[in-house]
């Protein structure tokens, strides 16, 4: 029995590379490009991730059933080699370089979160290969003069702009409390949300941030409630976001805003309930937005191809991942060609119109590959027909249905 | 004035579930010294096992507490002999190693069934206001309810046949075998019991809190603190050091930036490490 376990371990550790290099080797033949990229299918940052990859993944099946990507007359099918960054950054380094070098990616996507996308950009320009950032929007990696980065999301600068607006319009004395997460994504977009809210005259009452390991929010929304804010912008990422969300409802904080980072943008959120009430977040991109395209599918077909091949409803995440197949192929369609100075070329000349909205890319070098042209919307979690949903309430341009405000004070 | 005391009183409310969780971590090590990594996770199957019995089986939240407590003691006791009783006077490296590979099977599972998305269990009981303060009634339910766990698992551990012997296991493992106790039985027991605990208190954190497959890692090193706090190998300890620690986070919060309750929280345990090595309500080693 031992001799067979033996036998069976030693098989299992000359056959698993095998299979894995079966997998992932890249194997690139003429016809084949390869796009490179890591997904945190375990770990803190999966939902989103996972469904930003979703995106991707529909991206190529779409391109490869039509015939693939025409390159001067001739067509190249698309193929993904993926790995697991467990969400984690000390990860991501070691995986790009592997995707570069021994899967010989050509072009690169990005992991999800600006905590995974800088490291990886290191990487991508090292070896001076293209990288679409579909879902980070820190805007640091895009001030370090690097050629190959293009970011197809609106930057974090921009985050909680539209929300500073919308408040504003509604209650210009409004006193703000910016409470989030300890992280380079939620620190830059609260600055700058901040730098906003106080040029538009608004007051801010608290600006504190809090460990991303944070379990219990209690003590924290007293102090809102002790800090007399009426409006709340901040969060992080998922957990503490809606932790967040249900104490306020829990302990009636009765703000009459609260604006929180992409954990209101999943529809699990609704499962808050009552608590999950009037609650906006911003958001890259909703079901309801109806940008014309210059190419690929509109927001309808979008959504509707999504749910078909997912059973899940669509998200701002697929809708980048989906972006960044979109745009590359694009950029490689009028470069007409796969060399990455010349899809580069085409990159920083681009500006266009997708169902996800309009692309344009900076290329001055002090911000080269920052996305310029990309509006974020506003959506609040609202009762419609009985049902919780989010609709896209600014800006006006661009609403299915009215701002809630003042939040309807918790009633439990 | 009012928000601080607000927030003492929130910090005891969470810090007696925090105890509670506590207790199980601290009921493992005090009767056969061995750091249960699993802690998380099954404080996370308490938080899931809350979910499902009220979501597939519309179970109303608080009656899920029996079958969380029976449940948890099964997996605890099978969590026994898979991953503690091979281990048993060995070094403690190799009890701290096969319990974080189990920990890491059940959250590599959880991970594939749910992914990391987030689940919350609505629990509706009216709160209690002071003033502008809110203090929800599933805050103060959860801390009733941890508080009488804790005093149901002293009077058993101190007034029951099987409770002394635990004692006496934890006291003396040879001497108890000597007078005819079945030590492996007792350990499995124990491994049980611990597990218990954690997805009661998983269970407790579910009605307060929305949680996914990742919550545990939060609550573990919390444990940790309070265990290190309450003196390790001693349940009422636990129960106090889970106290301290609310209180700690309730009184620390309204005078300091939100960022630094984190840092002056480690300041103290290291603190507590140099002038209380035992911890501070430490009894005497193995007397439970």
């Amino acid at each position: 029995m031992k001799r067979l376990c033996i036998i069976a371990a030693a098989a299992t550790l000359f056959a698993a590379p095998a299979l894995a290099q079966d997998n992932n080797q890249g194997n690139n033949n003429a016809d084949t490009i390869t796009i490179g990229m890591t997904e945190s299918q375990t770990g803190a940052l999966n939902v989103d991730s996972v469904a930003q990859q979703r995106g991707a993944e529909m991206w190529r099946d779409e391109v490869n059933a039509a015939g693939g990507i025409k390159v001067s007359g001739k067509s190249y099918q698309v193929k993904f080699v993926t790995y697991d960054d467990q969400s984690v950054g000390g990860r991501v380094q070691q995986l790009y370089t592997r995707l570069i070098i021994q899967d010989k990616a050509q072009f690169l996507f990005s992991p999800y979160s600006s905590g995974l996308s800088a490291p990886a950009a290191v990487i991508s320009e090292q070896y001076g290969k293209i990288m679409l950032v579909g879902g980070g929007a820190e805007g640091k990696p895009f001030e370090l003069g690097n050629k190959y980065l293009f970011q197809v999301i609106t930057s974090a600068d921009h985050y909680l702009s539209g929300a500073v607006e919308a408040l504003t319009a509604k209650n210009p004395h409004a006193k703000i409390a910016m409470v989030y997460s300890d992280d380079p994504f939620s620190k830059t977009v609260l600055a700058a949300a901040k730098a906003q809210a106080q040029k538009a005259g608004l007051e801010v009452v608290m600006d504190e941030s809090y460990a991303p390991s944070t379990t219990d929010f209690g003590p924290i929304v007293n102090k809102i409630i002790s800090s007399n804010a009426d409006a709340f912008l901040g969060g992080g990422h998922y957990p503490d976001g809606a932790t967040l969300a249900r104490q306020m409802y829990d302990q009636k904080a009765n703000l009459k805003w609260v604006s929180i980072l992409v954990a209101p943008g999943d529809e699990k959120f609704g499962t808050l309930g009552p608590g999950a009430l009037g609650i906006t977040v911003p958001s890259q991109w909703e079901i309801q937005v109806s940008y014309k395209p210059q190419f690929g599918p509109t927001t309808a077909e979008f959504a509707k191809a999504f749910q078909a091949k997912y059973n899940a409803l669509a998200d701002y995440h697929s809708a980048s991942g989906y972006s960044s197949g979109a745009i590359l192929q694009h950029a490689i369609e009028q470069a007409g060609s796969i060399d990455p100075d010349q899809v580069a070329a085409a990159l920083n000349a681009m500006d266009v119109t997708t169902f996800f909205g309009e692309v344009k890319f900076a290329t001055d070098p002090a911000h080269h590959g920052l996305q310029i042209a990309h509006q974020m919307v506003l959506a609040q979690w609202q009762m419609t027909d009985g049902k919780l949903g989010r609709q896209v309430v600014w800006p006006t341009a661009a609403q299915s249905a009215d701002l809630i405000y003042p939040i309807p004070p918790a009633t439990h | 004035m009012l928000g601080i005391i607000a927030s003492l009183i929130d910090g005891v409310l969470v810090g007696l579930v925090y105890g509670l969780a506590a207790m199980g971590l601290t009921l493992i090590w005090g009767v056969m010294d061995v750091i249960n990594l699993t802690h998380g996770a099954m404080i996370v199957g308490g938080m899931f096992a809350l979910y499902l019995l009220v979501s597939a089986l519309g179970v109303p939240p608080y009656w899920c507490l029996p079958p969380v407590l029976i449940g948890g003691f099964l997996v605890g006791a099978a969590l026994y002999w898979v991953a503690v009783h091979r281990m048993i006077g060995r070094p403690p490296l190799m009890s701290l190693l096969s319990t974080f590979a189990v920990n890491l099977v059940l959250i590599g599972i959880g991970t594939g069934v749910w992914g990391t998305a987030l689940f919350n269990v609505a629990v509706s009981l009216p709160g209690v206001s002071i003033g502008r303060y809110t203090f929800p009634g599933a805050h103060i339910l959860a801390a009733v309810l941890a508080a009488v766990i804790a005093a149901a698992l002293y009077l058993f551990l101190h007034h029951t046949r099987l409770g002394k012997a635990l004692r006496a296991v934890a006291n003396n493992r040879e001497a108890a075998e000597l007078v005819g106790i079945p030590t492996t039985r007792l350990l499995a027991i124990a491994v049980g019991c611990g597990v218990s605990l954690a997805g009661v208190s998983g269970m407790l954190i579910g009605t307060l809190f929305p949680f996914t497959v990742l919550s545990g890692d939060g609550y573990q090193l919390k444990s940790f603190i309070v265990t290190v706090l309450g003196g390790f190998g001693n349940p009422v300890g636990a129960l106090l050091g889970g106290v301290a620690l609310g209180l700690l986070e309730g009184a620390v919060t309204p005078f300091v930036p939100v960022s630094w309750t984190l840092v002056i929280e480690f300041v103290l345990f290291v603190l507590v490490l140099i002038a209380f090595p035992g911890g501070i309500f430490a009894s005497r080693r193995g007397a439970l």
